[in-house]
């Protein structure tokens, strides 16, 4: 089980010349007023999504990828002021997301974006058939007889791979177990066919067993329906299954992005090999050695600083990093999509996996 | 011995203490601010009447009787006896305080340990659940009628009756927050490690309840006020010439049409008292929930 | 002794070993009422070594550790802790044996009381356990643990909120190894950290489980925490042991079809290798735990199970740990659902990851 040096390819993977993007996010910024003052929770995000495309979004708590993926479609509370331009690029025409009004998000949502999030439990009504709920999407945004709306309905559970499903379709959601509701999710997510889907740690709350069940689902959404899914997670292994781009998110900036197999194989920002590092491979780290630690802890801020977040914890920060902040550019000049936000970014030679460069060590 | 050397302990998202972060939400809060400071001004009132009112309580000036509010030396007038009516308000204010603090006293004594124990322990739950709703059954002015009957109306014997009546009330709360608290990770921990149920219910769960009975008190002291005023209106509780905010306006009755000032004086007083308490507990109640997305 | 075979012999002996095992578990079962979460399960740890019991949720594997610790009492079977019988002992009589076994949370934000500073949560147990120690002493005591986690001797005099979650379960095993336990038991301690976070207190625990030799009982549905720390692993499945044997054997060759379903369901983290596996896809249709399929509960769900599953599956031994099921044998050969479900049974059983994926 050893971790191969050249990188996989994803089908589509390149954002120059790739798949048409159907997502494009520019320098998205959020902030919070709390009770306790300001919180920076998200700073100059930029973000791609091409159709039929699995992009990952990584990060742990805290990194900000939660509160991206929320106010793509307006979803922030009132305390949330969010600045920069979210493009979506739909069916009729372009049209820009960030600080539209209601009336425009009412339309986007459900129709062209939809989202999953991690709880199957609360997110569906328990005095409702799953059927009934499937139909009230359908019927929210396009003109369909009750008979033909479940028909669909029926036919959406049968593609998330619900067995019987003109049996279940007049189910209650108690009657379903963690992962039928979570495709249940799924199904009256993608009711009106949208482009985008927005999946917030979608399999988190359920049994590994499940998990590869609901991977499978999408990932044949993406094949059927072309749909674009952004997929958020602090999991690497889920990203290593089933992603074909990936984002790296800390403290609210995108510190790394590029094809999950180049990202895995030579990640370069010293968060990326910080984080493979820390999780156990299989084969890895069997009983003797040490798992690879990031001392430190996530900062909380109130203004994003001119500088590199990441620099107190990294192993190999000088004053360059801690007086101004990395740009988001390609380390390696012929591999223009895979970019890091990194002064010095981890060396590429030798297998990836291994310990990226001696600084992390040198912090412990 | 290994040397996994932390980082320095920042305080980290969770912020500034639980005591600052209240007192902060109150602070923002006006209608907090405002019953707070009606509530001092009333308790200073009350509890320095002797030193702070213009007249005793009992001081009577027949040359001077149903005076209207204005009068020079009476700015809220006085009743048919000649007697100040503001005076008569602050002593009556401290009789009202006086009750609600002995009967939520009395509430918290019996209701805060039957509440752990129903929380707690489920077989004492069953009785302790018949007991609570045999007292809410009950209605408290059959018992105040009762204890009058039995003992002789008095101060002492409305705050009993009040005090009992609010019992339900105090186990009510005091047993859902026993409940939630006893599933905590911390409380298994300690049985663990061979906590007995009194260590338990008394270093981890009491403690934890603290806030919940806190409001229930600031709920349970206006109702108390009230009460009272009911009682002496009827006569079974502070009897005159005892000063009380009840028997002011029980006197009162007979020359309303002439001198409204001295029924609506003494009403205005048991209103804005148990105003002050119930909107204060209500900001406590908000401030005093962690999730606070109010 | 030949009694126990049947139950799944927990420790393989026909003599009494010198120092009796840190824990010892016959014919466990706990029914909540009509739910039966733990059902017939046996098993040992020697002293010193750490178990990981591994299951998905309504496994029983934390009513496991409810039962290990008396938090309640068992319903049927026993429970031995360095040799004496603790399953039915009243609280009085459990006093002097609570301080031979600890527990960590999985929650960091339950698990501490918010109105306790932390030099009062580390230094509790040793006040409960009603050693004559005056405050200063124990003070001393709680500062040395403290170090001992890797955490400051200010760290005492702050309140639990003011921590992070890694700090949080760093106090937790603090206060959980002060009285020096012969077994923990740490309930999925690192399930609700970050991925980073989990590496540090992953790595504490195996730093500190080696230098105090206490044993320890790994309860968690994290694989790869699993090969990281323990000796040997048992799984749960729906209340019962499906399989227990060594951490090598486990994981190179699992005979168990349900633990070869969980091992090929985890990814790793590496696109190119989990891109070529195809996990077993069991089907989301979970049985409960208070109608439980009659015989072998796993056969609802197994891609090889068979008619002659509906009957009682014998805990087949094969030497370095057992498996549950019909179709293993005793050289460790069986069915490899990761194969296919025909060419299962017979197959040699090595951890090929070629594909087969199957649905309920």
């Amino acid at each position: 089980m050893t971790v191969h040096a050249e990188p996989v390819d994803a089908p589509l993977a390149s954002p120059s010349g790739g798949p048409e993007p159907v997502l494009s996010v520019r320098g998205l910024s959020v902030a919070f007023t709390t009770e306790t003052g300001r919180v920076s929770a998200v700073d100059g995000v930029d973000l791609t999504l091409g159709a039929g495309e699995i992009v990952g979004v990584v990060g742990e708590s805290g990194c900000g990828k939660s509160v991206t993926s929320m106010s793509l479609a307006g979803l922030l509370p009132g305390t949330a002021a969010v600045t920069g331009s979210v493009v979506l690029h739909a069916r009729e025409g372009d049209t820009e997301l960030a600080g539209a009004r209601e009336p425009v998000l009412r339309r986007v949502r459900g129709r062209d974006i939809a989202y999953i999030f991690q709880e199957p439990m609360t997110s569906l009504n328990p005095v409702i058939t799953i059927g009934q709920q499937i139909t009230e999407v359908l019927k929210a945004h396009e003109r369909v007889s009750r008979g033909q709306a479940r028909a669909r309905a029926i036919e959406l559970l049968r593609l998330v791979g619900i067995p019987s499903p003109e049996k279940r379709v007049d189910d209650y959601p108690h009657q379903l177990s963690g992962g039928m509701r979570q495709r249940v999710m799924i199904a009256m997510a993608v009711a009106c066919d949208p482009k985008v889907l927005v999946a917030d740690e979608p399999t988190t709350a359920l049994d590994v067993t499940v998990q590869a069940g609901i991977l499978q689902v999408l990932r044949d959404l993406r094949d059927r329906l072309g749909t674009s899914i952004l997929f958020i997670t602090h999991d690497l292994g889920v990203i290593a299954d089933v992603a074909d781009r990936v984002v790296v998110m800390y403290a609210g900036r995108v510190v790394e992005a590029g094809p999950v197999g180049e990202i895995f194989a030579h990640p370069r920002h010293r968060y990326t090999a910080g984080l493979m590092a820390a999780s156990p491979l299989p084969g890895r780290h069997a009983g003797t050695d040490r798992l690879d630690e990031i001392p430190g802890l996530v900062p909380v801020l109130s203004e994003q600083p001119d500088a590199c977040t990441f620099a107190d914890r990294c192993g190999a920060a000088d004053e360059l990093c801690r007086s101004r902040r990395p740009p988001l550019e390609p380390p390696r000049p012929d591999r223009a999509d895979h970019v890091a936000a990194c002064w010095h970014p981890a060396p590429t030679d030798g297998p990836a996996g291994s310990d990226p460069g001696t600084p992390l060590e040198e912090a412990r | 011995m290994t040397a996994v050397i932390e980082t320095p302990v920042v305080p980290v998202a969770a912020g500034p203490g639980r005591r600052t972060r209240v007192l902060r939400r109150l602070r923002r809060n006006p209608l907090a601010v405002a019953s707070l400071v009606v509530l001092v001004i009333a308790v200073l009132a009350a509890v320095l009447a002797p030193w702070l009112a213009p007249y005793g309580p009992a001081e009577t000036d027949f040359s001077n009787t149903l005076a209207p509010p204005g009068t020079p030396g009476h700015v809220l007038g006085t009743d048919d006896l000649g007697r100040d009516v503001l005076s008569r308000i602050m002593y009556g204010a401290r009789a009202s305080l006086l009750v609600g603090v002995l009967a939520v006293t009395v509430a918290m004594l019996v209701g805060v340990p039957l509440g752990l124990i129903g929380g707690y322990f489920r077989r004492a739950d069953a009785v302790i659940g018949r007991l609570t709703d045999l007292m809410l059954a009950f209605p408290f002015l059959i018992m105040a009628v009762g204890l009058a009957a039995i003992r002789g109306a008095s101060l002492g014997n409305a705050a009993i009756a009040i005090g009992v009546s609010q019992v339900p009330g105090v186990v009510r709360v005091v047993r859902s927050d026993t409940l939630r608290l006893k599933s905590l990770d911390f409380v298994a921990a300690a049985v663990v490690d061979g906590a007995g149920d009194t260590w338990v219910l008394a270093r981890h769960v009491l403690p934890n309840a603290t806030s919940a009975i806190l409001v229930q008190a600031t709920v349970a002291i206006p109702i108390a006020i009230l009460g009272e005023a009911v009682l002496s209106f009827l006569g079974l509780g502070i009897q005159p010439p005892a000063p009380s905010l009840g028997t002011m306006l029980a006197a009162a009755q007979q020359f309303a049409a002439e001198a409204p000032w001295a029924a609506v004086m003494p009403g205005l007083a048991i209103m804005l008292l148990a105003l002050a308490f119930n909107v204060f507990g209500d900001a406590l109640r908000d401030a005093l929930d962690p999730k606070g997305n109010r | 002794m030949s009694a126990h075979a049947a139950t799944g012999g927990a420790a393989a002996t026909t003599t009494r070993p010198a120092t009796p095992p840190a824990l010892e578990v016959e014919g466990l079962a706990m029914h909540f009422g009509p739910v039966r979460a733990v059902d017939d399960v046996s098993f040992s740890i020697r002293p010193g070594q750490v178990l990981a019991l591994v299951g998905e949720s309504g496994s029983g594997k934390s009513t496991v550790g409810k039962c290990i610790t008396r938090l309640v009492e068992p319903t049927a079977g026993t429970v031995r802790v360095a040799g004496t019988d603790i399953t039915h002992l009243s609280r009085r009589q459990l006093r002097p044996h609570r301080g031979d076994v600890s527990i960590i949370f999985q929650d960091p934000a339950g698990s501490l009381d918010p109105r306790m500073l932390v030099g009062d949560v580390v230094g509790e147990p040793l006040r409960l356990r009603g050693e004559r120690l005056s405050r200063r002493d124990r003070e001393v005591r709680v500062r040395e643990e403290l170090g001992r986690v890797g955490l400051r001797a200010e760290v005492a005099h702050r309140y639990p909120h003011e921590l992070s979650g890694g700090q949080r379960q760093r106090v937790s095993i603090a206060r959980a190894l002060i009285s020096r336990p012969s077994l923990l038991v740490a309930d999925e301690p690192t399930s609700a950290l970050d991925v980073s976070v989990q590496a540090a207190v992953l790595n504490l625990l195996a730093d500190l489980q080696r230098d105090m030799a206490f044993a320890c009982l790994f309860i968690t549905h994290d694989l790869s925490a699993v090969e990281y720390l323990a000796d040997d692993v048992a799984v749960m499945y729906l209340g019962q042991l499906v399989e227990r044997g060594s951490r090598r054997r486990l994981f190179d060759r699992p005979a168990h079809p349900y633990t070869q379903a969980l091992l090929s369901a985890a990814p790793v983290a590496d696109p190119v290798a989990q891109r070529e596996r195809r996990p077993v896809l069991l089907g989301d249709d979970l049985p409960s735990a208070i109608d439980p399929p009659s015989g072998c509960r796993f056969r609802t769900r197994c891609p090889a199970a068979t008619e002659l599953c509906v009957q009682v599956p014998p805990n087949v031994d094969l030497g370095d740990g057992s498996a549950a099921c019909h179709y293993v044998r005793p050289d460790g050969s069986g069915p490899d659902v990761r194969r296919g479900p025909d060419t299962g049974r017979g197959a040699d059983g090595t951890n090929d990851d070629t594909l087969r994926s199957a649905t309920a």
